[in-house]
C-alpha cells in the first residue's frame, strides 16, 4: 500500500511493508555503510562542504548488507549506496559526482571539469591506500604507513602545492570551491593524523589547510558529534571485515 | 600539429585502450605515441608532461590529461557521450564504474603469477555472469531500448561493449545466457564507427601478450 503525505517540504512518499514504514521521511540523502571512513567518508564530507544534512544507515553485521542485496537495492551487490533524489545510487565516483554536479562544486565548464577530475583521480589513488591501512594486519602496518608517506610526499603534495602556487588562488581549480578542494583537505587531514609533521615543506598546503577549516561547512563538519568519522579502533576492525566478508 | 587528440601509452591495451574506444565510437581520429624503454618514461615525468608521473597521457585541447577517469569523462562530455542531464549522467557513471570494477579484473590478469591464472580467469567469468552481465541485461530488458541510458547512445554502451568483447575473449560463451546483451553487441557492431575501430588496421590493439607484459614490467619498474 501507498501513502502520499504532503509535508511542508514536499510530497513525501511512504512505503507499508506490514507494519513497518520503509523509504525516506525527510528527503534528506540517506547513506548506506559500516561505521568507518572507508569509502563513505569522500561523500560524507563533500555532502558536509555544500551543507547538505544527511541520514546514516549504519550496516553492523554481514546480514545487514545481505538484506540490502536481497531487498533489490545494491546495483553491483556493493556498498556505499547513497539514497539521494529518487535515486540508489552506487559506486563512490558516480555518487560524488552527482553530488559535486548538483551543488556546484564541479567547475563551470568542461575543462574546469577536466582538471577538477584529474586532481580528484590523483588524491583517490592516495586515499585508496590511506583508507586500507587502518584494516591491514599489524606486522605489515608500519611498512604500509612508510609507502604511504612516501606516495604523499613526493608525488601528490607537491603537486598541490605547485597547483597553489603557480596561480595563487584560494582554490585548486577556476577560483571556486570544488570537490577537487574538498578531497585535498580530506586526505591532508587524514595524513596528518597518521604523521603530524607530514605537511612540514608545504607551506601553501598548511595555508590552505587552515582556510579550508575555517568555512562554515567544513568548520561544523570538524567538530564533534558531527557525522565524520573516527579512524577505526583496533578492537573493532574483526566486525567490520566480517561485514565484508 | 594535426590538432587531433595525442595518445602517449605503450603499445598495447592496457589503460588506454578505453580511451581508444570512445574517441573512435566519437569519430574522433587520433595519433599515438608509443613507449619502448623506462628512459622515455622517466624524461616525460622530469620534463613535468606526467602530472602524478603516470601513464595514460592524452593531449587534447592544450591539455596534458592524466587519470583515465578525467580523460573519458572529459571526451564523454566533449563529444555529447555523456547524456542529457545530471541524472543520466548518474546513471552513466554508475554503469561505467561498474563494468571497471569487472575490466580491472582482465587488465591485471596477465600479469597474474601462472599458479592463480586458473583461479583469476574463472573469478572473470563468474563477476562477468553473475554480478555485471545481469544488471546490463535487466535494464535492456526493462526499458527495450537499444541503448542503456536515456535512448541515445553514450559512453556507457561503449563501456561495456569493450567489456562484453574483452570477457569474450577469455571466456568464448559468456554472452549464452543474455539474450539482451548478445542484440546490444551485434547493434554495437554495426554502428559505423564502432565498425570501423573493430575492422584490421584500426587503432584498436590486440590482446595482451607476453611481449606486452615484458615491456610493461620493464617501464613501470613491476616485479
Amino acid at each position: 500500500m501507498w501513502v502520499v503525505c504532503d509535508f511542508s517540504s514536499g510530497p513525501v512518499v511512504l512505503l507499508w511493508k506490514g507494519n513497518q514504514i520503509r523509504g525516506n521521511m525527510s528527503g534528506k540523502p540517506v547513506l548506506h555503510y559500516a561505521n568507518i571512513r572507508g569509502r563513505m567518508e569522500p561523500i560524507r564530507w563533500l555532502l558536509a562542504a555544500a551543507g547538505v544534512e544527511f541520514e546514516e544507515r549504519i550496516l553492523k553485521t554481514k546480514d545487514d548488507l545481505q538484506k540490502l542485496r536481497t531487498d533489490g537495492f545494491l546495483l553491483f551487490q556493493q556498498v556505499p549506496m547513497v539514497e539521494i533524489d529518487g535515486m540508489k545510487l552506487v559506486q563512490t565516483r558516480a555518487i560524488l559526482n552527482y553530488i559535486a554536479g548538483k551543488y556546484n562544486l564541479y567547475g563551470k565548464d568542461l575543462k574546469e571539469r577536466a582538471l577538477i577530475d584529474m586532481y580528484v583521480e590523483g588524491l583517490a589513488d592516495l586515499n585508496e591506500l590511506i583508507l586500507h591501512h587502518e584494516f591491514k594486519p599489524a606486522n605489515e602496518m608500519e611498512k604500509d604507513l612508510a609507502n604511504i608517506l612516501d606516495k604523499a610526499t613526493n608525488r601528490y603534495l607537491p603537486v598541490f602545492e605547485k597547483v597553489l602556487k603557480d596561480h595563487g588562488h584560494d582554490f585548486l581549480v577556476g577560483n571556486k570551491l570544488s570537490k577537487a578542494d574538498v578531497h585535498l583537505l580530506e586526505n591532508i587531514l587524514w595524513l596528518e593524523e597518521l604523521k603530524p609533521d607530514v605537511l612540514a615543506k608545504f607551506p601553501l598546503l598548511q595555508s590552505f589547510k587552515a582556510r579550508m577549516s575555517n568555512m562554515p561547512n567544513i568548520k561544523k563538519f570538524l567538530q564533534p558529534g558531527s557525522p565524520k568519522k573516527p579512524i577505526v579502533q583496533e578492537k573493532d576492525v574483526p566486525a567490520v571485515l566480517a561485514i565484508f566478508s | 600539429m594535426s590538432g587531433k587528440p595525442r595518445l602517449t601509452y605503450v603499445n598495447g591495451r592496457g589503460r588506454m585502450e578505453s580511451i581508444r574506444w570512445l574517441l573512435s565510437a566519437a569519430g574522433v581520429e587520433f595519433e599515438e605515441i608509443f613507449l619502448e624503454t623506462r628512459e622515455q618514461l622517466l624524461k616525460l615525468c622530469q620534463d613535468g608532461s606526467l602530472l602524478f608521473h603516470q601513464l595514460p597521457l592524452v593531449e587534447i585541447d592544450g591539455m596534458k590529461l592524466v587519470q583515465c577517469r578525467a580523460i573519458l569523462s572529459y571526451i564523454a562530455g566533449k563529444y555529447n557521450l555523456y547524456g542529457k542531464d545530471l541524472k543520466e549522467r548518474a546513471l552513466i557513471d554508475m554503469y561505467v564504474e561498474g563494468i571497471s570494477d569487472l575490466m580491472q579484473l582482465i587488465l591485471v590478469f596477465p600479469f597474474s603469477p601462472p599458479a592463480a591464472k586458473e583461479e583469476n580467469l574463472a573469478t572473470i567469468a563468474e563477476k562477468a555472469t553473475e554480478r555485471y552481465f545481469p544488471v546490463f541485461e535487466k535494464v535492456l530488458k526493462q526499458h527495450g531500448q537499444d541503448f542503456l541510458v536515456g535512448n541515445r547512445f553514450s559512453w556507457a554502451d561503449v563501456q561495456l561493449m569493450e567489456a562484453i568483447l574483452a570477457v569474450e575473449e577469455k571466456v568464448p560463451s559468456v554472452l549464452s545466457g543474455f539474450p539482451q546483451l548478445q542484440a546490444f553487441k551485434t547493434k554495437m557492431s554495426n554502428m559505423p564507427t564502432i565498425k570501423k575501430f573493430l575492422q584490421p588496421g584500426s587503432p584498436r590493439k590486440p590482446p595482451p601478450d607476453e611481449h606486452y607484459v615484458a615491456t610493461v614490467k620493464k617501464i613501470f619498474k613491476l616485479n
